[in-house]
Parts: structure tokens; sequence; C-alpha cells
């Protein structure tokens, strides 16, 4: 009798302990590798410090000279520029999904060549687009010598080198975000689509009107994905121009590694880092809102 | 279906379509095609101005096995680092990320949808807030430089994305077979392993897919966590081989080609896997 009181008591126990141990080593490693060192890089922020040596603390004197620091002014502008131009991969995404939405022989492989560019790693997509922009040998230079024209650097061009980054981001984004709108597609409703087609909507109204609307939860992540992806935006610019030329097309995220790694400037670059971590914030906390309103 | 089903178009709007098709793919392809066939070109045919026109001759097993050769190029010893990097992290994220998803969706104890939340907003941070810190750490720990840092970094990262798609998928299956096997005195324990693990092998088939393409194509902690070629994963190998070949652009594509393709391989095979599993995650890096 007491033995089977006490396999009760242990079937309780475990059953009442389930979360903490399914869940331990999930939290552990993604407190240590992936929470905590959110609060030390706040902690460093405040700090100067070189990476090996003691930190001192200098309160919000990091903060002070990024205002002062005309590098800081082009990574804003930059982060912008990539946050606003890459609005046009959910458009994109949008009009090739369509484009595609067909069904003819082998359509289904012919999707999945579209879909190429999002797999491959960005380390290759940065060395094809550099190619692409070489003034001597690239195929953009050969296009302006067949009109007559002189090519341009466009890596090397101070005025030119993000757009031609952003560009080589947008392909694999644009891929992307045509997976979402292509399983988007596939359910959105035939009756009122034909409905609407009775009614004598066609093409564009019919987009706006019914289309759209149907694709709202695919156009809620599409649209999440690229502004963090864009506000993430590291390997391009690590590959193509390292953040050159004269450090023109520095990004946040590039100009907290840089400051970081080669200037030995931890405490700077983690108030950058801090800058960006605030920005996205911003952004996660209204996808998180959306997805935890589902839940209740 | 929108837009209006090409079948129901006259016969030459579909033979256009059709050829249009073909046309926006292979502009599409461009950079990828320009890519393969870099590949396959001799080195005569860079230093003699012929970059993207058809390649004089056939170079392809000169070229590959050039970049393959462990005496000439570390590349062999790259895809080797990558695939010991790549594979556990995904396998350790995959189980307890499963184990993860399934105490969030089961149990309903205080502060679940709290530590739901904390995964799902800790998978978007930037990796700049972690850098110093987890470097740091690494040093400290022994594990910078050394292809386990990389493993353990990986599944700790990963996880945050992992469990947030595994707890999504469970919830939605029938909690009736959990509870019946409760009745009959089954543990937790052996609930997760016999009834739990069979149901989630669709969702662990679509993660494990993403997982691996996101950590094969690591390229910023490559960078920051490692140094020496011992460890260096293909994404950083190849822009660090880059400088080394300078203009041996036909060596450089088919280094590119190979850092490449197994992500490319394993989309393709596990195709439906993938997407279904990216348009119901639908959260990537």
């Amino acid at each position: 009798m007491a033995s089977k009181k006490n396999e009760y008591k242990m079937l309780e126990l475990q059953f009442k302990l389930a979360p903490v141990y399914f869940l331990a080593p999930a939290l552990i490693l993604f407190s240590i590798f992936v929470i905590w060192p959110i609060f030390q890089s706040i902690w460093i922020s405040f700090h100067q410090w070189n990476g090996f040596g003691p930190m001192k603390w200098i309160g919000i004197k990091n903060y002070q000279t990024l205002l002062h620091d005309p590098r800081f002014f082009i990574s804003i502008k930059n982060n912008f520029l990539w946050l606003t131009l890459m609005m046009l991969a959910p458009v994109f995404g949008l009009v090739l999904a369509l484009f595609l939405n067909q069904q003819i022989k082998g359509m289904k492989i012919i999707k999945s060549f579209f879909f190429f560019p999002f797999v491959i790693n960005l380390v290759v997509v940065g060395l094809v687009f550099s190619w692409f922009y070489n003034p001597d040998l690239g195929i953009l230079a050969s296009i302006f010598r067949l009109f007559g024209l002189k090519p341009i650097p466009i890596l090397a061009n101070e005025n030119l080198a993000t757009y031609g980054i952003i560009v080589a981001g947008l392909w694999p984004q644009t891929a992307y975000c045509m997976i979402l709108y292509i399983t988007g597609l596939t359910g959105v409703s035939t009756t009122i689509v034909e409905a609407g087609r009775i009614d004598g909507a066609s093409g564009f109204q019919m987009l706006w009107h019914v289309i759209l609307p149907q694709l709202r939860p695919a156009t809620i992540i599409a649209l999440t994905v690229t502004i963090i992806g864009a506000l993430r935006s590291f390997d391009l610019i690590a590959i193509m121009t390292a953040g050159g030329p004269w450090g023109k097309s520095f990004v946040l995220a590039y100009q907290m590694y840089d400051e970081a790694l080669f200037n030995f400037k931890m405490g700077y670059g983690a108030s950058l880092a801090v800058v960006l971590f605030l920005t996205m914030i911003v952004f996660i906390y209204f996808f998180l809102k959306n997805i935890i309103s589902t839940e209740k | 279906m929108f837009p209006t089903p090409i079948q129901r178009r006259s016969m030459p709007t579909r033979f256009m379509y059709r050829l249009g098709v073909i046309l926006v793919l292979v502009l599409w392809l461009l950079p990828l095609l320009a890519v393969i066939l870099t590949s396959i070109r001799p080195g005569s045919d860079i230093s003699s101005g012929n970059y993207w026109g058809i390649p004089s001759r056939f170079a392809l097993i000169e070229n590959y096995s050039e970049v393959f050769n462990p005496a000439r190029s570390p590349m062999l010893r790259y895809f080797i680092n990558s695939t010991l990097i790549t594979l556990p992290a995904t396998a350790i994220s995959l189980f307890i990320s499963a184990m993860a998803g399934f105490a969030l969706a089961i149990y309903k104890f205080k502060g679940r949808i709290f530590l739901y939340a904390v995964f799902i907003a800790g998978n978007f941070v930037p990796y700049q807030i972690l850098m110093i810190p987890v470097r740091t750490m690494f040093v400290n720990l022994g594990l910078f430089d050394t292809i386990l840092g990389l493993i353990v970094f990986h599944t700790a990262f990963q996880t945050g994305f992992a469990t947030f798609f595994m707890r999504n998928f469970i919830v939605e299956l029938p909690y009736s077979l959990i509870e019946s096997a409760r009745v009959e005195g089954a543990t937790e324990v052996k609930i997760f392993f016999t009834i739990m693990i069979p149901l989630l092998r669709p969702a662990l088939a679509s993660l494990g897919v993403l997982l691996f393409t996101f950590i094969w194509n690591d390229f910023f902690w490559a960078l920051t966590l490692v140094q020496s070629d011992a460890a260096r994963p293909i994404t950083f190998g190849l822009s660090a081989l880059k400088g080394q070949w300078l203009i041996s652009y036909n060596l450089i594509s088919a280094g590119a080609v190979i850092a490449a393709l197994p992500s490319v391989l394993v989309f393709f095979i596990l195709q439906k896997q993938f997407i279904q599993g990216l348009s119901f995650g639908g959260v990537k890096e």
C-alpha cells in the first residue's frame, strides 16, 4: 500500500516538475549566450574598455561622443536608406508571386529556381555582385561601354556604394518575400475571387480589394523579416566594401564591429550596439504584440 | 485563382507567358549562371579578358580539384569545419527546442507566455549586442577559435527560433492523446519520447532544413569567434580566399559554388518541408 502511495507521489512530482526539466536545457543555453550578454553589453556601454585591461566607468560619455561622431551619422543615414529601399522586396516579391501563380507544366520546378537566391549565403551573393559592379571586368561595365559610356566604379563611389550593396541585398530578400506570398496565394479563397469576377472586379481593383486583404498575414511576416533584415545588414557590407570608401557605406552594425575589433573601443562599440538594439526593440515589440494577441 | 488562369487566355498570350517566365528566370538567376560559368572557365580565359563569354575550354575538373586540393588551398578543411559545426548544432537545437516547445505548449504554468515571448524576441536581437560579451566569455572558457565554440553558440542562438516554431506546432496537436497516456500511468518523459517525437517528425524535418541553412550560411559569428583555419567555416574561408586568389576568378567561383551547394541541395531535396517550415515559422534572421 505504501509503495503504491509512493508511486503516486512520484508520478505527481514528475508531472509538476515537467515544465522545469523540459525547459531547462533550452532556457539555460539561451540565457547564458543570448539574454545575459544583452545586459552585459548595456553595462559595457557605460565604460571605457579596450577589451583586455580593466574597465573604467565613464557614465554616458560614449553616448555623448556618438552625437559628435560624423561616422555615426553616416551609419544612421545608411541604416535609414537600407530600411526604406529594402521595402521594395515585399513589393517585388508580390509582383513575382503573382506572375508565377499559374498552373503550367513545370511551374513547380521553375518556382524552386526562383527561390534559389534565398538559400545561398550572403558571402557568395556579395562576391557575385562585386564582380557585376567591377569597373574593369564587370557585366555592368560592359553594358555601359555598349552605350558608349564610361563605367562607374559603383562600390568605390562614396555616393553610390550603399545603393549598390542594397541592390545585392534586395535579390535574396525579394526571393524570400516571394516564397511567403506564393504560399499566401494558395490560401486565397477561390469562391471570393470568382464572386469578385462576377461583380466585374478585375486587375488592380481585384488585387487591392480582394487579394491583398487575404494576403495580410503574409504581408505582416514579409514586412517584419524585411525590416529586421535591413537593420541587421552586415554580411554584404563586410564582403563588398568593408564599410568603404572612407566609411561611407557604414551602418550601425558594421560600425560597431569596426570600432570594437579594429579600434579596440569596446565601450564605444557597445553603445552603438545599444542604439541599434533599441531601434530594433521598437519593431520587435510590435511583432510580439501581434503574435501574443493571437494567443489570448 | 488570381491572376486569371492563363488557360483561359488565347493561344498567343499563353505562348508569350511561357516565354516571359523563362526570360525572367534567366535574368533572375543571371548572377548564379555567371558564377557557375566562371567556375568551369580555364584561368587563361580570365587573363585574356574572356570574363562573360563562352569558356574556351571546359575546365571543371581542373578548377574544382585545384580548390579541393589540401596542398593548394584550405577549402576542403573549411568545408569539413562547416559540416562539423552545422550538423551537431542543428541536431542539438532540434532536440532541446522540441522539449522546450513541448513544455510551453502543453503545461499551463504561470509565465509561459512570457517565456515564449523571450524566445521570440531573443531571436530578433541584433548580433552586435551579443558580440563583445560572447567573445569575451568564449576567450575565458577556452571556446574562442574552436569548432565546439561555434556549435555551442549556434545551438544556443537558434534555440530561440526553434522553440517558437516547435511550440506553435505542438499547440495544434490533439491534447487527448497525451491525456489518455497519462491516465494509463505514463510519465511525462515517456509521453514526450513515445508519443510526441513521432508526431513531431514533419516539424522536425521542416525546422531541421531551416536551421541547417541558417547555420551553414552564418558569416558574422565565424568572423568574430574564429581566427584560425582549423576552425574556420566555409563562408569565412571563402571571403579570406578572395584576398589570396586575387583575380583567379575561376577558382573563387568554384569555391563559391562549393560553399553554396549544401544549402541549395538540402533545399532542393527537402523543398516541401522547407517551404512549409518557412510559411509556418515565418521568421528568418
